[in-house]
């Protein structure tokens, strides 16, 4: 068999893994922006209780692998509680709960990055608290976090391969399958980075893009 | 005429430095006060405790007939009638200076766009900025920055309006707009208490000099007074240093 007949039998599962790759990380990129903003406000709280729940969950996730947080959600939390969990389910549960990690910090890093005189400005009006939050520092928080933003959506892009362990058929998952069926590893795994490469990189360009767009957008600011 | 701000025995402290020790001042309404006095010397620090943008450790501040010190105060309705202009300028960059101007008084004062707009573009005529509605602040100079600063805050109405070195950021040949709207609106008269070292400014514009130094109000008088005839030592040594 040809290379170019071996590309065009492997093509249609493989397109199928990566849509549900796609899937998996928009859905769990979504979760994660919400997550990761209330993660965020807890941080920033003045509540220690509050704190202290954020502080756990980002040090337990970034202290732990994404595997081993895989695994214990889809094997040892269900087994423990007696139930069965779809293995999209869990690996959009595991995104999320770790992009959301991430991005709670990018989000409190934004946050501190504007500059206190804008809340002493807004304040010294009247504005209260909340109010000067959301009209003067989280728009300008958002801006600052775009670029890190964009970062983390492609690392969560990468990560969905590790969601291959717990069975999830994504893009990794598909691959796998096809070479243990024909032990042609080396051709199927180079057309599997090769399909990783174009829509990671295209993607960047896209995010780069849209990046200066809304740069330019706010003409002016700064 | 009653007293706009009334301090008794202010102390502010960070930790183990003790920055204010035991300030006492009266603002009367209309009267224009300039505090002077070497860097370190607590006069920002003093002007930021009026507005309680620094709590202070010990002491009274009664702005405007409200008790600042007061857990149960509604500071945010008392800030409203205090208006703040920075070193720094502080406009908010996403917003333009409309924008700008109307952000606190929508949201607080409860006036329809049309009135805030309208509020906001007599302030920009009368600090000589009427073209600049719809710019961005990063496209004004930091003179046209500082005039909108303060028509921000005038926008609110304030019965008093607090000066942290408003000028100390500008270029010199920028210095002179922006006290030139401070002048006319002390002469429309508004209370202010403006930290400066603006000497020229102090002298030609204020009702009473107040010279600070190491936490304390060492002096404090008529323009003439202070500039002409200082007491104190440290008072001559510090306008001699300036002058």
């Amino acid at each position: 068999m040809s290379l170019y007949e071996l590309f065009l039998q492997s093509f249609p599962s493989l397109l199928k893994g990566l849509l549900i790759t796609l899937e998996l990380t928009v859905v769990s990129l979504i979760i994660a922006i919400i997550l990761g903003m209330i993660t965020c406000l807890f941080k920033i709280s003045k509540f220690k209780i509050l704190r202290a729940i954020a502080t756990i969950y980002v040090d337990i996730i970034r202290g732990t692998p994404l595997i081993i947080q895989a695994y214990f959600l889809f094997f040892g939390i269900t087994a423990a509680l007696k139930f069965t969990m779809g293995n999209f389910t869990a690996g959009v549960i595991v995104l999320s709960l770790n992009a959301g990690a991430y991005l709670s910090e990018i989000f409190r890093s934004g946050i501190n990055a504007v500059n206190k005189g804008q809340m002493e400005a807004a304040r010294s009006l009247g504005l209260p608290y909340s109010k000067a939050m959301i009209k003067v520092i989280i728009p300008q928080a958002i801006r600052i976090v775009i670029p890190s933003v964009a970062n983390q959506f492609i690392i969560t892009l990468k990560d969905t391969s590790i969601i291959s362990v717990i069975g999830a058929p994504e893009l990794m998952k598909a691959s796998s399958l096809i070479v243990s069926r024909n032990f042609k590893a080396f051709e199927i795994y180079g057309f599997t980075a090769v399909m990783y490469f174009v829509v990671i990189f295209s993607l960047t360009k896209i995010l780069g893009i849209l990046e200066r767009r809304l740069a330019n957008g706010s003409k002016g600011s700064r | 005429m009653a007293a706009k701000v009334v301090v008794k025995g202010l102390h502010k402290n960070y930790g183990n430095l003790e920055v204010l020790k035991g300030i006492d001042l009266d603002v009367e309404d209309g009267e224009v006060v300039c505090l002077i006095g070497p860097s370190g010397s607590g006069k920002s620090t003093f002007l930021r405790c009026l507005n309680k943008l620094e709590e202070a450790t010990n002491g009274t501040v009664v702005v405007d007939g409200f008790d600042i010190m007061d857990k149960n105060a509604d500071i945010n309705k008392i800030r409203e009638n205090i208006g703040m202009v920075f070193q720094q300028f502080n406009l908010f960059p996403h917003l333009t200076v409309g924008q700008n101007i109307m952000l606190a008084p929508i949201d607080r004062k409860k006036m329809t766009k049309e009135e805030a707009e309208k509020t906001a573009r007599e302030l920009l005529e009368r600090v000589g900025l009427s073209s600049k509605f719809d710019e961005y602040p990063a496209n004004l100079s930091g003179g046209q920055q500082q005039r909108v600063a303060i028509a921000r805050a005038l926008a609110m109405k304030p019965d008093i309006m607090l000066f942290d070195e408003p000028t100390s950021a500008l270029d010199p040949e920028m210095v002179g707009e922006v006290l030139n709207v401070m002048k006319d609106l002390a002469k429309q008269g508004m209370t202010m208490v403006v930290v400066t070292h603006e000497m020229g400014f102090a002298r030609e514009v204020s009702n009473r000099v107040i010279f600070m130094d190491g936490g304390n109000i060492v002096e404090q008088g008529s323009p003439e007074e202070v500039f002409g005839n200082p007491k104190h030592k440290r008072t001559q040594d510090f306008l001699n240093m300036v002058l």
